[in-house]
């Protein structure tokens, strides 16, 4: 209870034994979720964000598996714990949404049942009446119109955004003191994306609720998170508050990647690009993994692994550019 | 801006698209829209996802035949014509698609996927003339001349989708269609792409039309935007103009969603649209946007608006912006 | 920053992106050192075919040779499995037998495959009327009960035509509708993928787009299919041969063997288990090499 953290992964490796070599999914991570705020946790795809996700999950099926380092969810250590108290820890204390709603609803039984059923599982709430009432209230609070109604439809009879607010119910309505959004808004169009936002900001603030969101999006980023890490080929290769990330941006790739993304206000004959492809995970470049792709790489980047670096109050960088300063 | 691109190469005619749902339900995809694609231009066309855009980029290269209304390229009516007369001028327009994983077959490898269209149309003779040209080809869209003999699903999203225009910039199309070409891959790879669409345009003078979701991305590429919404064209007007001083409210919802990446931008109130896309099947009477629109009236409630135009910017809707 | 995007992937970084490669042939090698049981099969069924092409090389004694003498032998190191009531070698019987239970199990099933895979295609792509015309007829080819077909047939052309022939018929007239059904489902699935519809925007004809971009994804379940057919043809067969209206004595076929042995069974059994266990180990070997094969072949598309 001690620990500012509601969640803190240290060293985490988690990698998958295929027949054609090793894929280092996630290759040393180390990050923490504050509680009561918003965490961000960004990268392109393929670069072990939604690994790290489902190693706290206890979700890494084989032939995956985490290797070493230690997860503490409030303080408890989650690494090795047998499957069945890991599930009763993260069912209690931790939720999950996922991109797409479609395939984590199931699809013959009505959307207020199953919200339920999770209610009933870990809330400890066995009354059918009870339940029901306060699966109504959290339909209202998700701002799902004619929630009496909405109890009783299938998932299908839904639009993207309504069932994704069905599962933000589904993950509230338990009280978690983590969630973990992987990619939430990133099947929904526009408009709806930041009606999504804007609840799960409102809702973090009103119930203290801590959130550790996935996502390739910066704009996203920008918008609702308070601390954001990010992440490329299973490292981390930045970590600061969304302030200091966009205003003085350390790492190269990030530099980057805010370059690539065409902006509204200007007008560029060509767009900034990162030269080069993601790496194969199974075979990683030597030194640090992004000098391959990066500009101001030199000598010693494909020599050794740099480690992270202050640049600022709270902000850390894997760059040796950084290391000088 | 529109003095120099006075020729016409399509225009659209009150064309709608109809689809039959398994319950013989009719799915309004394409109401009555009517558009025209300036020479040289790139147009883009934007909206939320089941809009109709995609649908508008099929019909008009006739991929899915028209319910009623017409196409025509340049002055010919294609939607009438026998797919006998039409197939010459297939090869006029050709397409670049959403998904780089799904629009290649897996079967094939990159020189039979990109010498297709070139055998298909006899436009080289010999084995090694088609190879010379496949590889022209690929360097024009920046893959080495070494993947030849490569299968689709050894590439990475943003290679497939360059495999994908190699194909579609083959057979030197008047017009280009790219249906989303961008959604499917990461931002680095994504502005790769956006350049070489850019660059080909210019280097081989394309008419292209751009459907896509992402604002910014088209504020890229675009020349002049429309904006869909429900089947209906909303909004069309030169892209500077639309970012703007957007006429339309659905427009102006639309800018005021797309998330930036810029934290401080955040604190601004920002102006949600309220509930949800109706069904296509049941469209709303009178304008399509009414149950959405704050400014809606009586009046958008029992009367379709048209598309009316001033100053080259044209809104369908009673309530304009400016 | 106008001149960025020339400054593309080089070589190397590309290749060392490029995945490994899975091809059939490499599918099939991985499937062999997976699948013991399926390369096993695979070899047994090759064994087999061997066996029964050079048969009269082979086999100690002809078809037919009767030695009266030598009646009911046990097995013996002379007779192998031992002989029959004519004195005839089992062992012998056995690899001609194989000739008429594999040209049963492996060319019907063939002949059913490209009628199926023909009328699959059309109904799939097609659809409408032409779809319902072919999958009603084929609904009825279904629920026909092929044996008695196979019966009917025997029964009515037995006298003008060879009665392997007539199984012949009655098997690839009954089997074609399963794999037409096969194939139209794929169609009607990989129609609406958009690399066909790319094909169709480039301006490829139906036929070729039919031939070169819905057939090749049909084979991991053709190849499937047919090897799972294979030994329900032999069963067949073998069936109608115990009946009495297959294949006809003094040719050989394992069908027959066994009709012949059941008198026998009791005080004899070597007669009537030696065909049996031949047909069991063969169409068992089918039914691995066809599970193999599947879960080889299968996961290609999921992954592509």
């Amino acid at each position: 209870m001690d620990s500012p953290n509601i969640l803190e992964i240290k060293d985490l490796h988690t990698s998958f034994f295929t027949d054609s070599g090793v894929v280092k999914a996630v290759n040393g991570v180390s990050l923490n979720v504050p509680r009561g705020k918003i965490t961000g946790l960004v990268g392109e795809s393929g670069c072990g964000k939604s690994m790290t996700a489902k190693s706290v999950m206890g979700l890494v099926r084989n032939p995956g598996r985490i290797e070493s380092g230690s997860i503490l969810l409030d303080g408890k250590e989650l690494v090795g714990l047998p499957e069945k108290e890991l599930r009763k820890l993260c069912g209690d204390e931790v939720s999950m949404i996922f991109q797409e709603p479609m395939t984590s609803l199931n699809p013959v039984i009505r959307v207020g049942r199953q919200v339920e059923e999770a209610l009933r599982i870990h809330g400890g709430i066995s009354s059918h009446a009870e339940a029901r009432k306060m699966v109504v209230e959290m339909f209202q609070k998700v701002g799902i119109p004619e929630p009496e109604e909405r109890y009783s439809a299938y998932p299908h009879e839904l639009s993207g955004g309504l069932r994704q607010r069905v599962m933000i119910a589904m993950a509230m309505i338990r009280n978690p003191k983590l969630l973990i959004a992987d990619e939430p808004t990133t099947a929904l169009d526009v408009t709806v994306e930041a009606q999504i936002l804007r609840l799960m900001k409102q809702l973090c603030e009103e119930q203290g609720m801590s959130v550790l969101i996935i996502t390739h999006n910066m704009g996203v980023v920008a918008e609702i998170c308070d601390e954001v890490y990010v992440m490329y080929a299973g490292r981390i290769v930045e970590k600061a508050s969304v302030f200091s990330l966009f205003d003085n941006t350390a790492h190269p790739y990030t530099q980057g990647l805010l370059a690539s993304i065409p902006g509204l206000y200007d007008n560029p004959e060509y767009l900034h690009t990162i030269s080069g492809v993601v790496p194969n995970l199974k075979r990683l470049p030597s030194g640090c993994a992004f000098h391959p792709r990066c500009e101001k790489a030199f000598g010693r980047c494909s020599e050794e692994q740099p480690g992270l670096y202050p640049v600022e109050e709270g902000h850390l960088c894997s760059c040796f550019l950084s290391e000088r300063q | 801006m529109n003095e120099n691109r006075t020729e016409v190469i399509l225009r659209a005619e009150k064309l709608t698209k109809h689809f039959l749902t398994k319950k013989k339900q009719i799915v309004h995809a394409l109401n009555e829209a009517d558009l025209t694609l300036y020479k040289g231009e790139t147009l883009a066309v934007v909206g939320e996802s089941g809009c109709g855009k995609s649908t508008l980029g099929r019909t008009l290269i006739r991929l899915l035949p028209a319910t009623s209304g017409k196409v025509l390229l340049n002055g010919q009516d294609i939607t009438a014509m026998k797919e006998k007369e039409f197939r010459p001028l297939r090869r006029k327009m050709q397409m670049v698609f959403q998904d780089p994983y799904a629009s290649l077959d897996p079967r094939m490898n990159v020189r039979d996927l990109i010498a297709e269209p070139l055998v298909t149309w006899h436009v080289t003779g010999t084995a090694a003339e088609t190879n010379d040209k496949v590889l022209g080809l690929m360097e024009k869209v920046g893959l080495p001349g070494e993947f030849l003999t490569r299968y689709p699903h050894q590439f990475s999203g943003g290679q497939r989708q360059r495999i994908g225009i190699a194909r579609a910039i083959a057979l030197d199309p008047d017009i280009l269609i790219c249906d989303e070409p961008v959604s499917a891959l990461d931002v680095s790879v994504q502005s790769q792409i956006l350049n070489l669409l850019k660059r080909l345009r210019k280097e081989m003078r394309l008419t292209s039309i751009f459907i896509g979701h992402d604002l910014s991305v088209i504020h890229f590429i675009a020349d002049r935007v429309c904006v869909m919404f429900l089947g209906t064209i909303c909004e069309v007007a030169p892209k500077d103009e639309l970012y703007s001083r957007p006429r339309h409210p659905y427009t102006e919802f639309l800018l005021d969603a797309i998330p930036q990446a810029d934290p401080h931008r955040r604190t601004r109130e920002k102006k949600l649209i309220k509930g949800e896309v109706p069904s296509p099947v049941h469209l709303p009477e009178g304008c399509c946007f009414q149950t959405r629109c704050p400014y809606a009236d009586e009046r958008c409630r029992s009367e379709k608006p048209a598309l009316t135009e001033r100053d080259g910017h044209s809104v369908a809707c009673f309530h304009p912006l400016y | 920053m106008t001149e960025k995007y020339k400054k593309q992937e080089t070589r190397d970084e590309l290749l060392s992106e490029i995945g490994d490669y899975d091809g059939l042939k490499e599918k099939i090698i991985r499937m062999y050192r997976n699948n013991r049981l399926a390369a096993f099969s695979a070899a047994l069924i090759i064994l087999m075919i061997l066996l029964a092409v050079f048969a009269p090389y082979i086999a100690p004694y002809k078809e037919a040779h009767q030695d009266l003498l030598m009646r009911l032998q046990p097995p013996s190191r002379a007779h192998l499995f031992g002989t029959d009531e004519l004195g005839r070698d089992v062992f012998s019987r056995i690899l001609y037998g194989a000739r008429v239970s594999l040209v049963i199990g492996i060319f019907p099933s063939m002949i059913s495959l490209l009628i199926g895979i023909f009328f699959g295609l059309i109904a799939g792509y097609f659809g409408g009327w032409i779809d319902y015309v072919i999958m009603r007829v084929a609904d009825v080819m279904l629920s026909f009960p092929s044996l008695l077909l196979a019966m009917a047939l025997m029964y009515t052309l037995g006298r003008y035509a060879n009665s392997v022939l007539c199984i012949f018929g009655a098997l690839s007239l009954v089997g074609w509708a399963s794999v037409s059904r096969v194939v139209r489902s794929v169609t009607l699935s990989l129609k609406e993928t958009e690399y066909v519809d790319a094909a169709r925007s480039i301006g490829v004809g139906r036929p070729k787009i039919m031939l070169r971009h819905i057939l090749p994804n049909c084979i991991p379940s053709l190849i499937v299919l047919y090897t799972l057919n294979v030994p329900s043809c032999i069963l067949s067969e073998s069936t109608l041969s115990f009946l009495g209206i297959g294949v006809q004595p003094p040719a050989a076929s394992w069908g027959l063997m066994v009709n012949q042995s059941k008198q026998y069974l009791f005080t004899m059994p070597w007669l009537a288990l030696a065909p049996c266990l031949t047909i069991m180990i063969v169409v068992l070997a089918f039914n691995f090499l066809g599970d193999g094969l599947r879960d080889a072949l299968d996961p290609y598309l999921k992954k592509g």
